[in-house]
């Protein structure tokens, strides 16, 4: 055990200390929150405000072009052709021409700019135009804004899931976001991970002090300390990066809250209106779906099928590194190795549009399959009987995995100069 | 009394046999050479011994008890294929491996403070190994091989890559690790230095031990009763007596003539014999080198 750890310890410590996982533990969250962040700046609009020029001969739109925090029109009592002499001095950003017989023509208008317009601008205007054209025509065929109002009707379903403990809102797009993120996750960190495993085999192999470390320690121990060591760099920085996120999204949302609050003193609503329109609705119901999410079930199936998952392909991928000299040898038996955990994020999308069908049964007991599918499956609900099968069933296998990489890692890590093939690997794991 | 009983060991890999049978001991407190052509074994014998692998019958007792994990820690061990984490700094790659032959922190600490001034390497504390030259590697290879003070220090080639300066340094060390009790096993094919620093050697060759014991003895063994003279002029088949194997003709215009002695003939008989033929310059026994040992020994193995 006092083996085991030493070579632990310095497997973790080596990585963490590296500058590249600093580096990946501060970006990482950073380059998440900045694609949010992006995402809703653009959303959101821009910050410069914009002119816009509107000569509106046609007299319906005097009303209509509402001010924004990012917009701001300006109606000209001028006819166009002085408005287009004008528009250079100006500081407007865009001049738009509405035409008397637009009702007639909509196609008379006319957006004028120095630069290329926004698209966000020009169908902005178109809609708020055809609106308004609509609208006009609408009333001239005698239905009243009163009539159109109730026929627009917005469908928000509830998908309310029916257990013993009685009704529960649940949320399906809460557990498939869910189950996707974590299935995504452990296929990623398998992966990545596994891969680390291997290298650092290959890299004691080539370096050849794996002779002198196996005069010290079993091979056994020295693989099991490295797979365990990576395991907790793994776990690591999936805490440091949960801490990070949740600092940056919780900053994040205090600037968000408080730019809805802004704009919606722009649009003439009361701020508490647009935090309850906005927030309440989106934020508050997500969060509500999440947490008739079990969470703590979620949490805790993630560690124990990342951990499952993790030593049942990281054994395999030591097996490689140790069976091969350079990393450029380890294509050969990366294949059927990196296979069946891409499948399963292949299979992870079907299974998500039928969490209870026989493919997502069966993946989910297959231990090479079900760290990423059940864990798709979990916030769906899942027997008890099945998720406890499916954990016996992917000990059994990562005991497998690990007892098969073991023998070939006894003799690989000593084999040098030959290239091996499957039918000698297979040998290897029942060599006395 | 043994530090190690090598007894019929035998190993076989998929395609050969790498161990037939080889049984030897090392007395201790010696330096032992074990010696033998590429592929003969050694390195298949040194990895057993240090339980590495594991023989396929036969057994191996250190210090009188069976071979077991305990004897790890009271090995040292230097591969003929050098190696250290290229990225790791020298201070705590060496704290590591001593950690890993079961020294506290501490002591390994304390040890290393020691190997560092001794070899005058501090400021190496923190340089990675890769920024070492090989031979430097070699020396802080060297110092996490004994560092533990092992009882048993296994060498495989220990002087390759030494520049002659620090191949003494080396060499003075070993000496000094005996003088404090431990028994060194050398594996190398340097026949210049087992004759130098090998109190006992043994010699396999075709997975087969052909030959062990005390240097001094084997050389005994070796020895054809052949005496050299050096003399002025040729020497003659005047005298019947006298069995002359080799004669070869000296740079400085003398003969060197190798005689083999009849049975019954002594040394001084057959200085008595030549005086009165020629004059001498030198005379002595022929004591075979270990190289000439070591080829007689190979050769005289019929082919498996």
């Amino acid at each position: 055990m006092r083996n085991i750890f030493l070579v632990l310890r310095r497997e973790y410590l080596v990585r963490v200390k590296k500058k590249s996982f600093l580096v990946m533990t501060l970006l990482a969250p950073l380059l998440f929150a900045g694609f949010y962040a992006a995402v809703i700046w653009i959303a959101v609009g821009s910050v410069d405000s914009k002119t816009v020029q509107v000569v509106d001969e046609s007299n319906l739109f005097s009303n209509e072009f509402k001010n924004t925090e990012s917009l701001e029109f300006e109606h000209l009592p001028i006819g166009i052709d002085s408005a287009k002499i004008l528009f250079p001095q100006s500081k407007a950003n865009a001049l738009v021409y509405i035409p008397k017989d637009v009702i007639k023509q909509p196609k008379g208008v006319r957006i004028y700019a120095a630069k290329n317009v926004s698209m966000d601008l020009k169908s902005g205007i178109e809609k708020t135009i055809e609106k308004q054209i609509e609208n006009i025509k609408l009333e001239q065929a005698g239905i009243t804004h009163k009539v159109l109002e109730d026929s627009r009707v917005n469908v928000n379903s509830e998908t309310i899931s029916l257990s013993e403990e009685g009704e529960k809102t649940s949320s399906s797009t809460a557990a498939t976001a869910i189950g996707m993120f974590c299935g995504f996750l452990i296929y990623l960190s398998v992966l990545i991970y596994g891969t680390q495993v291997m290298r650092g085999i290959t890299e004691e192999k080539t370096s050849r002090i794996v002779e002198v470390i196996i005069s010290s320690v079993r091979p056994y121990q020295l693989m099991m300390g490295k797979i365990i060591g990576v395991a907790l760099v793994g776990l690591t920085q999936f805490s440091l990066w949960i801490i990070l996120s949740t600092i940056i999204t919780n900053l994040a949302s205090g600037i968000m809250t408080s730019r809805i609050a802004g704009i919606s003193k722009v649009a003439g609503i009361s701020e508490e209106e647009a935090v309850q329109a906005t927030q309440a609705n989106a934020v508050t119901d997500m969060l509500g779906a999440f947490n008739s999410l079990n969470l703590p079930l979620i949490v805790g199936c993630f560690l124990f099928f990342f951990i499952g998952g993790y030593l049942l392909y990281s054994a395999l991928f030591g097996a490689v590194g140790a069976a091969v000299d350079n990393d450029a040898d380890t294509q050969q038996f990366m294949v059927p190795i990196t296979m069946p955990i891409i499948f399963s994020f292949v299979f992870a999308q079907f299974v998500i549009r039928d969490p209870d069908g026989p493919l997502a049964f069966w993946t989910s007991m297959i231990p090479f399959t079900s760290p990423i599918i059940m864990m798709v499956r979990i916030p769906f609900g899942v027997p008890v009987w099945e998720l406890l099968l499916s954990m016996g069933l992917l000990i059994i296998g990562f005991a497998g995995t690990i007892w098969v990489a073991s023998r070939i890692y006894r003799v690989g890590i000593l084999m040098y100069g030959k290239k091996v093939s499957y039918k000698e690997l297979a040998k290897w794991i029942f060599y006395k | 009394m043994n530090i190690v009983d090598i007894e019929n060991v035998s190993k076989e890999y998929a395609q050969h046999r790498a161990l037939d049978d080889v049984s030897i001991a090392i007395p201790k407190g010696c330096i032992f050479g074990l010696l033998g052509p590429n592929g003969a074994g050694k390195t298949s014998l040194i990895r057993i011994v240090n339980q590495i692998t594991g023989p396929d019958s036969g057994q191996i007792r250190f210090d009188g008890a069976l071979l077991n994990n305990s004897h790890i820690a009271r090995i040292g061990y230097l591969p003929e294929e050098r190696g250290l984490y290229r990225k790791m700094k020298v201070g705590e790659q060496l704290l590591y491996l001593a950690q890993l032959k079961g020294l506290s922190q501490r002591q390994a600490m304390e040890k290393l403070k020691i190997w560092f001034e001794k070899f005058d390497i501090k400021n190496w504390w923190d340089k990675a190994v890769s920024d070492l030259s090989k031979g430097m590697q070699q020396k802080v290879q060297f110092v996490s091989t004994v560092l533990h003070e092992p009882d048993l220090i296994i060498l495989d080639e220990p002087f390759s890559g030494f520049d002659p300066i620090n191949a003494n340094l080396i060499r003075d060390e070993i000496l000094e690790l005996r003088q404090k009790g431990s028994t060194i096993i050398f594996s190398t094919h340097r026949m210049e230095t087992v004759e130098e620093l090998c109190d006992n050697i043994a010699l396999i060759h075709k997975s087969r031990k052909v030959l062990d014991g005390p240097q001094a003895l084997i050389k005994e063994q070796f020895k054809t009763n052949t005496y050299y003279v050096e003399h002025r002029e040729r020497l003659g088949e005047i005298v019947p007596s006298i069995e002359v194997k080799k004669e070869t003709a000296l740079a400085d215009g003398f003969w060197r003539t190798d005689i083999h002695l009849k049975t019954g003939q002594t040394s001084n008989d057959l200085i008595r014999e030549l005086i009165t033929q020629v004059e001498i310059r030198s005379f002595g026994e022929n004591i075979p080198t270990m190289s000439e040992i070591f080829m007689r020994a190979v050769n005289e193995v019929p082919e498996a």
